[in-house]
């Protein structure tokens, strides 16, 4: 985990390096200053010398603006390195998350994928900080305290030998029961906040079925759980005070017992001994500062996997070595295509599948839910990859195209159609970032956009929210066809993407594509018969497999899934003008009034 | 959680009565838990008193037993050793005392955060409707998380830190003044010098921080649109132009957290490094006086004076970064103090709902065991059968008070009668079925049902005669029979089965790895839309009530699931007074009622037949002409 994380360090490896570096002079230098501060006494205010004590004492205030300098300095360094570090790792995070493929992109649900790069880096972030700085400032001044201890009277830094090893135990077997106290206690949170969760956003149906009361137990239990969990944690971790003030205490009472028949007996002067009491609390205080540090690691170590789970998520479709970058039609071939989503089912999703479509050609797929018809068409710009058999556009197989190539000749417009936050134009030009206005309403007119567009405030500047809640469902549903238009593309593939579109409309996008775009070949996903009714050839699927292709009337003659289905849609309807597919009433995806 | 690393100065926005809200959290902690909270503060008075003696004993010491042996060359430690005794005592009553606070105040936080959530959530349960329309989803969320979180670091941690912090400052400096007043006014110098410091750092640190919090939030938002959007960016091939636009927002996250973190860290080496300065210059300006004769100090004084100046500069840093935290911590009391103060729902009602038997002469008798339903007036000795039928009688509807959402709306279901609501989005079909359950109160006119004027029902009973099936199916995580029976809570496995074949659900549920024991995880996302509209009509065919709302999903679900869903609907639908707020074919043609709403009105009304001739706005819609967005 840490030889991943640690990529990432990069350009601030300088600052990173410095860190250390300036710490250990701090260190060096505080650790430094009881031992002069001994010599002051003892060699200035005792014998009566003030040219010592100046002289002393003007060489300690120098020290200690040095010391505070560069304390100052590694912070501010380690600030910069930490918050570089953690720059970069978002950054490689985010890259990495572009390479996925859709596969991929199913491994991780988007609210986790958001905590790993808020809430998750800005843990590793502040461990990284913690580890370049204090991490390295702990041990250090540990063992120069010892060191100047026993430098002093090596007789009585002997009480160190004794202290540390105790205080040492003491607090690693705190840490040691508490730790895992708080790893359950953070599970006791999520069930907490699960229960919020679902209250907040099913509160309708608490009130409904009025189960108030069920809901407050559920939580009461839940909070108790983490009352009980949590405060046997903290009560653990709050024996560090105590333990600290009882060792320090008793410390300086040795210090002072011992310390007080030395001085008597002239083995040592008091200057010392006060300098023993300064090196007492340098010792004890670092080892406290040595136990928070592995606690505060060791919280954050979990952040650090989910990260690194992300980073080494390699991407399932990349691009080959020597790729094709034209592609000469818009034919499509599927031959003997097999396709499973990876653990999630045991039976393919789809199965045999030889399908041919010639260039120009407009076809219709149909069929229930997981009948494999989205999946199908979306093996086409490799945004899944099939697991048996060949895909091919234009006559070469998929997987031997540059990526962009292909995914810019082979349109989609998806089932979940979405805008950006930005104005029309700026959503139209992701299809084509160099589109003239002239090119930008050519595409809108074919999918009977540019009307309602020309009806808004801004006309092609109006500005689209962020979900693009300000247009209705079928005005983004015709926003999305014609972002996918000025790509030009050989093949255009529309996954029920004209649901919320009414059907005169809808007939009208269907005859602009006919009449302006006889070359490019057209494959529309549609749950209405109505929609598909005029193209070439209707692919009828079911449970992963071709069931039958034709043309409507002869489907209609034959297919008994499609007679079912058309059987279902004129429903009681003998009117002409009836739309046999039944009203569109509402915005798709639309919740509450 | 537990950060011992707090980042200072991390200002979210401060409370807005602080004074108020400082009082109202004292009072509650203070009646909550007063014995465990007095002895606490005793304690940490005690710890504090006895660090600063045990530092003040030095002098003595030095002073009174070490120099004078020195000086007797005597080697009787007989009274070196009482000395040692008496400051080992003082120590140890402070290392008590310190395990007393601090084993004390984590628990008492941890109480109070658990009554406050308890309180809190108990309270949210009695709020109405409006309120979780009002309020974000993820506002309401950090209250019970991070708002009650800081509230507990603030009782269990900042407060006595802060209140033993300001004694050890207080005792520290007493002790100073009888060691040597010079001295002190040295001290107190420096003490001025480093709250300058610790002044200009965080106010650095925490414009940087502010800024810090929005770069998150931008980031934040962009890297959440991309990621929704990622097959769209996929599918254009748009990853190059996503990730200049990220790189930009990461690079200004990057400036706001190195230079919010820079100045915010720096706090602790310079004031350890002034309390460094302050040591040296005790030595040396003590030492000057100590030789020159000018003063009373001692060679114990100076020494006592040097460990108290060590404990003077850490307190200083602990309370500028104590104050952050309790400035946080109070702006999320206010937060947690404004939902328990949120109005609950008024439920004025005393017609409860009650089971009941036909008893000889045909009259209903209630009957815990019985087999229907029936209401109870208390004004009233006999019982009134539920049967269902339910009228508006010129009913209006406003959320503020200006803008009239309903407008005279009137209308009669008749017991078993399904009534279908068309219109747009907005148009107000949602609110009509809201102004039913008492999600919202009318404004003007009655609704009654089976006779009864709404607002003299309980709400709880009235709730229980609606059946309601939402657009979006909330699922718990529980098992799917469970989920099931949140209709009744008494429902068997039996029962369970018989309302999930009602609805069409057993096929599927029963094709689950564990069947109804399958654990729903995730608000069911394991499950298609269809299937989570299944289970919700499950939902509402065990609790088998007379009246039924249903919202129809709208989402695209295909015409062979969509298939099954209405005949769970519909098997439902049978003998049940239905609102159906319709988006399909079926539930309009055969509705006994069609309601087409437009801007909060009732435009047009008949069936199927009558609308149709009258060639008005539901012919426009049914034949595909107008499309309603």
């Amino acid at each position: 985990m840490l030889k991943t994380l640690l990529t990432a360090v990069r350009e601030y490896r300088r600052q990173s390096l410095l860190t250390p570096l300036l710490v250990a002079l701090e260190v060096g230098i505080e650790t430094f200053i009881p031992f002069l501060m001994a010599a002051i006494i003892d060699q200035g205010i005792t014998p009566g010398r003030v040219d010592v004590i100046w002289r002393l004492g003007l060489i300690l205030l120098a020290m200690s603006v040095v010391s505070l300098a560069s304390g100052a300095a590694s912070s501010w360094f380690s600030s910069h390195a930490a918050a570089g570090f953690s720059k970069n790792l978002r950054h490689d995070i985010f890259y990495n998350i572009q390479k996925f493929s859709f596969e991929n992109i199913d491994h991780f649900s988007n609210s986790s994928l958001v905590t790993r790069m808020t809430t998750d880096i800005t843990n590793v972030q502040n461990a990284y900080q913690m580890a370049i700085r204090i991490a390295v400032r702990a041990p250090l001044m540990l063992i120069f305290s010892i060191i100047m201890a026993f430098n002093i009277n090596a007789q009585m830094a002997t009480i160190f030998v004794v202290v540390v090893p105790i205080l040492g135990v003491a607090l690693y077997i705190i840490v040691h029961f508490a730790y895992p106290l708080f790893q359950k206690v953070f599970k006791r949170y999520d069930r907490l906040n699960q229960v919020v969760s679902e209250n907040l956003r099913g509160i309708r149906v608490v009130k409904t079925f009025v189960r108030e009361n069920e809901e407050i137990h559920k939580f009461n239990t839940a909070s108790t759980d983490i009352f009980s969990t949590y405060s046997k944690a903290q009560r653990l971790l709050a024996l560090n005070a105590p333990l600290m003030t009882f060792m320090i205490n008793t410390t300086i009472l040795a210090i002072s017992w011992i310390g007080g028949q030395m001085i008597v007996g002239n083995s040592m002067q008091t200057g010392q001994l006060v300098s023993m009491f300064a090196y007492a609390m340098s010792v004890l205080f670092s080892l406290m500062m040595l136990s928070n540090i592995i606690t505060q690691l060791s919280l954050s170590q979990a952040s650090g996997n989910r990260i690194v789970a992300v980073l080494n998520e390699t991407a399932t479709i990349t691009n080959p070595a020597q790729p094709v970058t034209e592609v000469p039609n818009g034919a499509v071939d599927f031959e003997d295509v097999s396709f499973y989503y990876a653990k999630k089912r045991k039976q393919p999703t789809l199965s045999d599948i030889n399908l041919h479509i010639q260039n120009g050609a407009l076809i219709g797929i149909i069929g229930s839910t997981g009948s494999g018809k989205s999946t199908l068409v979306q093996l086409l710009p490799r945004l899944y990859e099939a697991n048996e058999g060949t895909v091919k556009v234009g006559g070469i197989p998929v997987q031997n195209y540059d990526l962009r190539t292909l995914r810019d000749n082979v349109a989609m417009v998806l089932q979940n159609n979405m805008l950006f936050s930005g104005t029309i134009k700026d959503n139209l030009r992701w299809g084509n970032p160099d589109a003239t206005d002239a090119q930008m309403i050519a595409a809108a007119k074919l999918a009977q956009a540019d009307d309602f567009i020309n009806e808004l405030p801004q006309g092609y500047d109006t500005y689209v929210e962020q979900d693009g809640s300000n247009v209705s469902g079928g005005q983004k549903q015709r926003l999305t066809i014609a972002r996918a238009l000025l790509k030009q593309p050989k093949v255009l593939i529309m996954d029920d993407s004209t649901s919320a579109v009414d059907t005169a409309t809808e007939q009208k996008i269907r005859e602009a594509f006919s009449h302006d775009l006889p070359d490019m070949t057209k494959i529309l996903i549609s749950q209405r018969i109505s929609s598909i009714s005029g193209a070439d050839e209707i692919v009828v699927m079911d449970q992963g497999k071709i069931n039958d292709i034709g043309t409507h009337d002869e489907l209609l003659a034959r297919n008994a899934i499609y007679q079912d289905l058309n059987k279902s849609q004129i429903h009681a309807s003998q009117d002409p003008d009836v739309n046999p597919a039944g009203p569109t009433l509402q915005k798709v995806g639309d919740s509450h009034e | 959680m537990n950060s011992g690393v707090r980042s200072f100065g991390k200002k979210g926005s401060g409370p807005r009565h602080t004074g108020a809200t400082v009082k109202r959290l004292l009072g509650l902690i203070f009646t909550s838990y007063p014995l465990p909270l007095i002895v606490a503060m005793i304690s940490i008075i005690i710890a504090a008193l006895a660090g600063v003696m045990g530092s003040l004993f030095l002098q003595r010491l030095v002073d009174d037993y070490i120099l004078p042996l020195v000086q007797q060359h005597s080697h009787d430690f007989s009274n070196l050793f009482r000395a040692i005794l008496i400051m080992g005592g003082i120590y140890y009553v402070g290392v008590i005392a310190t395990l007393l606070f601090t084993q004390i105040m984590p628990v008492l936080g941890q109480r109070i955060q658990r009554r406050i959530r308890d309180d809190m959530f108990a309270h949210m349960q009695t709020l109405p409707v409006g309120y979780f329309d009002r309020n974000d989803y993820g506002d309401v969320m950090s209250r019970y998380t991070n708002d009650v979180d800081t509230l507990m670091q603030l009782i269990s941690q900042s407060l006595p830190q802060f209140v033993s912090s300001l004694f050890n400052i207080v005792f520290v400096i007493v002790g100073m003044l009888t060691l040597s007043p010079l001295l002190t006014i040295l001290s107190l110098f420096i003490f001025a010098l480093s709250i300058g410091v610790i002044r200009f750092l965080s106010n650095r640190s925490s414009k940087y921080f502010q800024a810090q919090q929005r770069s998150l939030g931008q980031i934040n938002g962009f890297i959440e649109e991309n990621l929704n959007g990622l097959k769209v960016v996929k599918v254009f091939s748009h990853e190059k132009e996503s990730e200049a636009t990220f790189d930009k927002y990461n690079e200004s996250l990057r400036q706001d957290a190195a230079l919010a973190n820079g100045y915010s860290t720096m706090l602790f080496p310079i004031m350890g490094n002034i309390g460094n300065i302050l040591y040296v210059l005790t030595a040396l300006v003590g030492g000057v006086l100590v030789v020159s004769h000018n003063s009373a100090l001692t060679l114990g004084a100076i020494a006592a004076f040097l460990q108290l100046s060590r404990n003077f500069s850490q307190p200083i840093s602990q309370i500028s970064q104590q104050l952050n935290a309790i400035i946080i911590a109070l702006a999320g009391a206010e937060r947690i103090f404004q939902l328990l103060d949120e109005k609950s729902e008024v439920d004025n009602g005393q017609v409860t709902l009650v089971k009941a038997h036909a008893g000889a002469d045909g009259q209903l008798v209630q009957d815990d065991q019985g087999s229907v339903y029936a209401w109870q007036d208390p004004k009233q000795a006999a019982l009134i059968p539920l049967q269902g039928r339910v009228v508006f009688d010129h009913v209006d509807f406003s959320y503020d008070g200006h803008k009239q959402i309903l407008k005279d709306i009137n209308l009669v279901a008749e017991a078993g009668q399904k009534v279908a609501l068309v219109g747009a989005t907005g148009a107000g079909k949602t609110t009509i079925t809201n102004m039913l359950n008492r999600f919202y109160e009318i404004g003007s006119g009655t609704i009654t049902y089976d006779g009864i004027n709404i607002v003299n029902i309980k709400k709880d009973s009235l709730r229980k005669s609606l059946g309601m099936v939402l657009q979006e199916t909330n699922l718990f995580t529980d098992t799917v029979a469970n989920n099931i029976r949140i209709g009744d809570l008494n429902a068997d496995d039996a029962a369970v089965e018989k309302a999930a074949k009602l609805a069409n659900a057993d096929g599927f549920i029963q094709n689950l790895p564990q069947g109804y024991q399958t654990l729903i995880a995730n608000g069911g996302s394991s499950l298609s839309q269809g299937e989570r509209q299944l289970l919700s009509i499950a939902r509402a065919a065990v609790a088998d009530p007379p009246v039924m709302i249903l919202d129809e999903a709208t989402s695209s679900i295909d015409t062979k699931t969509e298939r099954q869903v209405q005949v769970g609907m519909d098997n439902l639908m049978a003998h049940r007074t239905t609102f159906a707020i319709a988006h399909r074919l079926s539930t309009i043609f055969n509705a006994d009622l069609i309601l087409v709403i437009e801007d909060g009105e009732i435009k047009e009304r008949g069936n199927h037949d009558t609308l149709m001739a009258q060639k008005g706005i539901y012919y426009e819609l049914y034949t595909g002409k107008t499309i309603l967005d």
